[in-house]
């Protein structure tokens, strides 16, 4: 265990063990910095969902908060025009390439993306840019949950618990840029690939895209 | 150190030694150097080489043809450079077969260096004039591409002739540190865009850490637009890419260095495969280099063409053979690299230089170049422009000069526009930043960045939002799709450049066009994602007026957008006796009206830009206007 230091985020004084990424120490503590792709037990995080940008004395500009390991004295603020501005840009850019319509989504008052956009005051519905028309089949060959890539923010984690937690890599990213998306080896539906159906991937997804069949319908 | 002192260095001069009998310069034997670096082959150097063998076997001449690289003068491909005892050495350009048989003919046989012909003789001579006598080689000075185009790459004597991998047996008489110190000294900053400073990397990739396991890695993944510096550099002169390689190894304490080149670049990997053999063969490379203790290898890894990839992190976990992603820096490869292992990774032409600064010192590096980035530039001049190729200028010269001076100024007469520089990271700079220095700081206040040196100049009849949409293309295409702001920024500012350059565009675009290419800038994991905006960024700084024009007034001021034009046939200049627009249309468009002239179908013409070409320069008649809708008003007028 490293040695205990003493930051400050929001005007709190906290105490830490130096080197662990900010986010945690903020969210142990209660306090909220957005966050999607992150996943504790994670080596390196993925950095790729780029809304949990805070703000550091002494730094020239807002930092994501998951790669930033603390150190003694750091003051942070999880708020700024800056980052508000960084972070409402990255989450209606999700937004615009997420199926809408919460009240439809079995994952309804527990998506994350609901938690950010209460937290921070940010519309649910994209205000400035055009929604992506999407229309991908959902997979639900397995008997045990629901794949629904309209609703993916690509945050990755499910296909770390596929390989970390399950050891079974039935699941990974295909194809770059925009047509990215979470695919089973040679796209085919869940049930014909090497899935187990362990539900790993469904605990630690964010939205609606991973969702147990027993609470669909609900 | 004493013991060690000069040990490489006579080992060295023993090769040196051997190699200069192969000189190609030779005073008592004719050399024809063909350029066969793939802008030459496409230009047709090869029937050029072929028929110079062939009339010179046919003669039972003393004459030997030689593949040379590229010299840099892509608008006089094929060139020749024919050197003949008693003649100043003289370049040929655009040689054709007949022009080859002739110059075999009346020069090789005949004493007559046929003049007319020569683009610019090699060395001061009292005949003809040398390349110092014109604008571009007064402004050029080569440092990277002195042997470019007059060495064959594919024979490592000629390289060591002219003093090549002497560098190398410096560095191995110095203690690595010492070679780090100097290279830090110089100032020798990065010429793979960002323009960080080299000597730096090589420490931070040796002090942070204490493995003993380090690599390092020449980054030869060019793919920017019409930009060709690193390839022209591996086809011309590979042994001088692999000399600086094997000596940053050296240096940072590697025994295993890689080449990261592009699979799209055929015969840059086979000649780099061709160099590496032969420095293995001269104990230039492998175990015991030069008779010290210190081994080095260097293997080829080819990339499978994405843009990413050029990207360091992106690069390593290509080679590890995971997707080409980025990950989030730090910690930077010089601590943790390929394989988890401290790892340098320069660019082509950084590597370049590191035995010019070992060879010449520190002070006469500094000398070149400014205080801040010593040193020369290499631009791949390309686009409407006078004479294009790969150019070599001291930094701190200003675009003006390497537009008009060394590129000849604009082509046909037409109006300069901006110059596109650092591809689709860079930027669009209008004429009135025409007189900023090339270095590094600079062009990135000006918005642009130094890139690794792609330059498109633009002119009148460019449109500058159609110009943003089409890099934006470029880099929403290439985005790895990893975090939020590349993948969906890119092609939600791609959308709205569609929506701007046909028509569609609402005011508010160009609000949230700028704000989104602020925060993508700011916010993107990698340097793809951080300076993809760029195109759009510096076009809406420079040139917000046709923006405007496209949205408020639905028209492309450059006649460019096809969505925005209409072509039209001005009665009063064409002829009757032409129907040269008719056969050129590819959709039947144009017809022959019932006095003889002729008009276009608009419903059924495609904007292909076939029939002003077509169009005989004496009647001139097919124009452009924009918006689309001047055609009635033409029509109206003229009836």
């Amino acid at each position: 265990m490293n040695k205990k230091i003493s930051i400050t985020i929001d005007g709190k004084e906290i105490s830490a063990e130096e080197g662990r990424e900010l986010l945690w120490v903020a969210l142990e503590n209660d306090i909220f910095i957005p966050n999607l792709c992150a996943l504790k037990e994670k080596d390196r995080p993925s950095a790729s969902c780029r809304l949990c940008f805070v703000e550091i004395e002494g730094f020239p500009r807002p930092v994501t908060s998951c790669t930033q390991p603390v150190t003694e004295g750091m003051v942070v603020n999880t708020r700024s025009p800056e980052v508000d501005r960084l972070v409402g840009t990255a989450f209606e850019l999700l937004l615009s390439d997420h199926r809408l319509g919460c009240s439809k989504c079995p994952k309804n008052k527990a998506c994350a993306l609901q938690r950010i956009a209460k937290e921070r005051k940010l519309k649910l519905k994209p205000k400035r840019l055009d929604k992506f028309e999407k229309d991908t089949p959902i997979d639900d060959s397995t008997d045990l949950f629901v794949l629904d890539r309209n609703r993916c923010v690509l945050c990755g984690r499910c296909i770390w618990a596929d390989r970390h937690i399950a050891r079974v890599g039935a699941i990974g990213f295909s194809q770059r840029g925009i047509k990215r998306k979470v695919s089973t080896f040679g796209d085919k539906l869940l049930k014909d690939s090497p899935c187990i159906e362990c539900g790993e991937c469904v605990e630690v997804c964010p939205v609606g895209a991973l969702v147990f069949k027993k609470d669909y319908g609900k | 150190m004493g013991e060690k002192k000069n040990h490489a260095e006579k080992q060295y001069q023993e090769i040196k030694t051997k190699a200069e009998v192969k000189k190609p310069l030779t005073q008592d034997k004719t050399v024809v150097m063909v350029g066969t670096a793939t802008c030459g082959k496409a230009a047709g150097a090869i029937d050029v080489r072929e028929t110079f063998k062939e009339e010179i076997n046919k003669r039972k001449l003393n004459a030997e043809v030689v593949e040379v690289g590229c010299i840099g003068h892509c608008y006089a491909e094929p060139l020749v450079v024919i050197s003949k005892p008693g003649f100043p050495s003289l370049c040929y350009g655009n040689v054709d077969e007949g022009l080859s048989s002739r110059l075999v003919e009346d020069y090789l046989v005949g004493d007559d260096p046929c003049y007319e012909y020569a683009l610019v003789a090699l060395e001061p001579n009292e005949e003809f004039p040398t390349f110092t006598d014109f604008p571009r080689g007064m402004f050029e000075q080569k440092v990277i591409l002195e042997q470019c185009g007059l060495i064959d790459p594919e024979q490592i004597d000629h390289y060591i002739a002219v003093d090549g991998y002497h560098a190398l047996a410096k560095a191995l008489d110095m203690e690595p540190k010492e070679v780090i110190e100097m290279i830090k000294e110089s100032r020798l900053r990065g010429r793979g865009g960002a323009g960080f400073p080299t000597g730096k990397k090589w420490d931070f990739c040796c002090m942070n850490v204490q493995d003993p396991v380090r690599y390092v890695i020449c980054n030869a993944d060019e793919g920017d637009p019409g930009a060709f510096m690193d390839r022209s550099i591996l086809e011309s002169n590979p042994h001088q890419v692999i000399e600086g390689l094997i000596i940053c190894g050296y240096a940072v304490g590697a025994s295993q260095g890689f080449i990261y080149v592009r699979s799209e670049y055929p015969q840059a990997v086979r000649r780099i495969y061709t160099a590496l053999e032969q420095a293995r063969e001269k104990g230039l490379l492998g175990e015991g280099i030069l008779n010290t203790d210190f081994s080095f290898d260097i293997e080829v890894f080819q990339g499978s063409g994405a843009f990413v990839c050029g990207e360091e992190t992106a690069l390593i976990h290509s080679m590890e053979g995971k997707t080409g992603m980025p990950r989030h820096r730090p910690p930077f490869p010089a601590e943790v690299g390929f394989r988890g292992k401290p790892t340098v990774i320069n660019n082509v032409k950084t590597l370049s230089y590191i035995p010019h600064i070992l060879n010449k010192g520190v002070e006469w590096f500094q000398s070149i170049g400014t205080p801040d980035s010593p040193g020369t530039a290499v631009f791949a001049l390309v686009g409407k422009i006078e004479n294009t190729g790969l150019v070599e200028v001291p930094m701190g010269t200003t675009l003006r000069t390497l537009v008009y001076d060394v590129g000849g100024g604009i082509r046909n007469e037409k109006e300069f526009k901006a110059v596109q520089i650092g591809g689709p990271s860079g930027g669009c700079l209008p004429e009135s930043a025409l007189d900023i220095p090339i270095d590094f700081d600079s062009l990135q206040e000006a918005g642009a960045i130094m890139g690794s040196g792609g330059l498109v100049v633009l002119d009148e009849d460019d449109c500058m939002v159609e110009i943003a949409r089409f890099f934006l293309d470029f880099t929403q295409k290439e985005s790895c799709g990893k975090c939020t702001f590349c993948r969906l920024g890119t092609r939600h500012m791609l959308d709205i450049l569609m929506r701007i350059t046909t028509g569609q565009g609402e005011k508010k675009d160009i609000e949230i066009l700028g704000d989104l290419a602020v925060d993508i800038k700011n916010g993107s994991l990698c340097g793809l994602g951080k300076t993809a905006p760029n195109p759009v960024l510096t076009t809406l700084r420079y040139f917000m007026d046709e923006y405007e024009e496209h949205i408020q007034g639905k028209r492309c001021p450059s006649l460019m957008c096809p969505e925005l034009i209409n072509f039209y046939i001005v009665p009063k200049k064409c002829s009757k006796l032409c129907s040269a627009c008719v056969g050129s249309c590819p959709v039947e468009a144009i017809y022959t009206r019932e006095d003889g002239l002729k008009a276009i179908d608009l419903e059924k013409c495609v904007k292909c830009n076939s029939c002003p070409l077509a169009c005989p320069p004496e009647y001139d008649a097919i124009i452009k206007v924009s918006p689309p809708e001047r055609v009635e008003e033409l029509e109206k007028e003229n009836a």
